[in-house]
């Protein structure tokens, strides 16, 4: 009697043991999945900014420097791997991004041709993409490091070989917020 | 919003549906055998050699209706309801309206974790907008031309975020089945209705040679069968599209709220509703049959504009002001958290 007891409490836990296990396994592909999300938005992203340069070059020949700064941040921010380094380089491209928008805003005429609105709205569907994939990375990232850390569950964390996954934190608050543009300084068309 | 409150929501939802199923299988039970019942009590004092109800074959009859009918509004329902609305899909966009709207569902579709649903643009100059689908992952979203034209980015994201917090909560699975079972009610309200007034004649002969017999017969229990079951023949439509405006008015609310969490701008969709609210004009192409799927009525703003008693019966949607009022709420929450000052 005993022992069948025994052995019904020992497949209770096995088999608990096994559901605890497979859920962690399939928060972990979620997890990696919307890694690769933000990747594919990134790798749009990338691939937007050499448009955007060419395109508005002519026009703005004064801001060089700004968008220097947006060819450097893309480089160094394609380089990098890992998901802290990609944020701070990310977060870097974001802000050299801002500041030329913001300088956009001086151009008109440049804004109003069709090919600009284009590619403006295509960036800011971009930069509204890595944001959302960011928020839902994060969302499946923190379920799977509370889970894993949870007791019971965390009994079974190293058979799954499960460890907390990086969040992406956004570094400055510069970046947190929506940049402001100062028109006050420049003159437009200047 | 959190995964252990989604998964609560979707759990809700699939319990919700369960319970609808049931209750349309036993009423559909209670319309067919009732009336076999019903029948089979009237005529079993008749003489021999007249009519005797003994097969059900009204129950088996509408049992087998109802469940092709609903089988078949479940498998082509969301299909239809887009195709009646006249709405056509947007493949490749060809203007930078639809362009926007790609990539704003887009949008939404990321931040819900889920793939994009098809596209739909329903040819209407007012501003309404609504989704549909199976589940999930296979559900289409779709907004009137007027909605395109009058919406800027931000409000239209607010409006695509609270339909997609439709899609990812699964309302849309209830919606659908609640749509194919409430033409299904009507279908057979509308065909007992026929059936009787031309067994009319039929039924009067026997019920009148019970009459001559009547010391034995004149089954009061037949009677009070009958009475109830003609009762809720004519009451069904009725109450099974009352029901539909209390799931949905229920729906709303939280759609408006976990919207806002996908888009992170309650704001933008309070601003988006207030437009909505002032473009008062009914949309046209949106029968009643799906006004319980879209973001505010197609039909009368006026009934989902009274508060109380009345609102809370009749109307597919809860008032706007409410609404609005609640999502500002949420704005300034936000904003207070975020400590970046009110929004603008």
């Amino acid at each position: 009697m005993l022992t069948v007891l025994f052995f019904v409490v020992l497949a209770a836990i096995a088999l608990w043991g096994v559901g605890a296990y497979n859920s962690l396994i399939g928060l972990r592909n979620q997890v990696q999945n919307g890694w690769t999300q933000i990747d594919v938005q990134l790798k749009r992203r990338h691939d937007l900014i050499p448009n955007l340069v060419s395109t508005v070059k002519g026009a703005m020949d004064y801001e060089r420097g700004t968008m220097e700064a947006v060819i450097s941040a893309r480089a160094k921010a394609m380089s990098v791997q890992g998901v802290k380094a990609t944020a701070e380089a990310e977060g870097q491209l974001t802000q050299a991004l801002g500041k030329l928008f913001a300088l956009m805003e001086n151009y008109p005429d440049l804004k109003a041709t069709s090919n600009v609105r284009q590619l403006q709205e295509e960036l800011t569907s971009t930069e509204n993409r890595i944001g959302f994939s960011r928020q839902h990375y994060n969302d499946v990232a923190t379920e799977y490091n509370t889970k894993q850390q949870q007791f019971p569950v965390n009994l079974v964390a190293g058979i799954a070989r499960a460890t907390p996954a990086d969040l992406w934190v956004i570094v400055d608050d510069g970046e947190r917020a929506v940049p402001k543009v100062d028109l006050g300084s420049r003159s437009p068309g200047a | 919003m959190s995964a252990a409150n989604l998964f609560a929501q979707q759990a809700a939802n699939r319990r919700r549906s369960g319970w609808l199923v049931a209750g349309f299988v036993l009423f559909f039970a209670w319309v067919g055998f009732g009336g076999d019942y019903a029948l089979y009590l009237l005529t079993a004092g008749a003489p021999r050699g007249a009519y005797h109800h003994a097969v059900p074959f009204i129950g088996l009859l509408t049992t087998l209706a109802a469940g092709a009918l609903c089988y078949f509004s479940w498998k082509t329902g969301p299909r239809r309801v887009l195709l009646a609305a006249g709405a056509w899909e947007v493949v490749t966009p060809a203007s930078p309206a639809q362009q926007q709207l790609l990539n704003v569902v887009e949008e939404m579709a990321i931040a819900a974790g889920l793939p994009r649903p098809t596209v739909w643009v329903v040819p209407d100059a007012d501003l309404n907008a609504f989704a549909t689908g199976h589940d999930p992952r296979h559900a289409s979203i779709a907004v009137t031309e007027g909605l395109l034209q009058a919406l800027d980015r931000d409000e239209l994201q607010g409006v695509v975020a609270h339909e997609m917090s439709h899609i990812q909560n699964d309302d849309v699975k209830l919606m659908t089945l609640l749509a194919g079972m409430l033409g299904a009610v009507a279908l057979l309200s509308d065909a007992m209705g026929r059936f009787l007034r031309s067994g009319g004649r039929v039924g009067g002969g026997s019920s009148g040679g019970g009459g001559r017999n009547g010391g034995k017969g004149g089954n009061p229990l037949a009677a009070v069968v009958l009475v109830l079951w003609l009762f809720t023949l004519l009451m069904a439509p009725v109450i099974s599209r009352l029901l539909a405006m209390a799931v949905s008015r229920k729906r709303e609310f939280l759609a408006d709220a976990t919207g806002a969490q996908l888009s992170r701008h309650p704001e933008a969709l309070a601003r988006a509703l207030e437009k909505l609210d002032a473009a008062a004009a009914p949309t046209r192409s949106i029968t009643q049959g799906a006004a319980h799927l879209c973001i505010v009525d197609p039909a009368e703003r006026k009934v989902s504009d009274r508060e109380g008693l009345v609102g809370d019966v009749f109307a597919s949607h809860p008032p706007i002001r409410q609404r609005v009022a609640r999502l500002k709420a949420m704005a300034f929450q936000q904003a207070k958290r975020d400590g970046s000052g009110l929004p603008a």
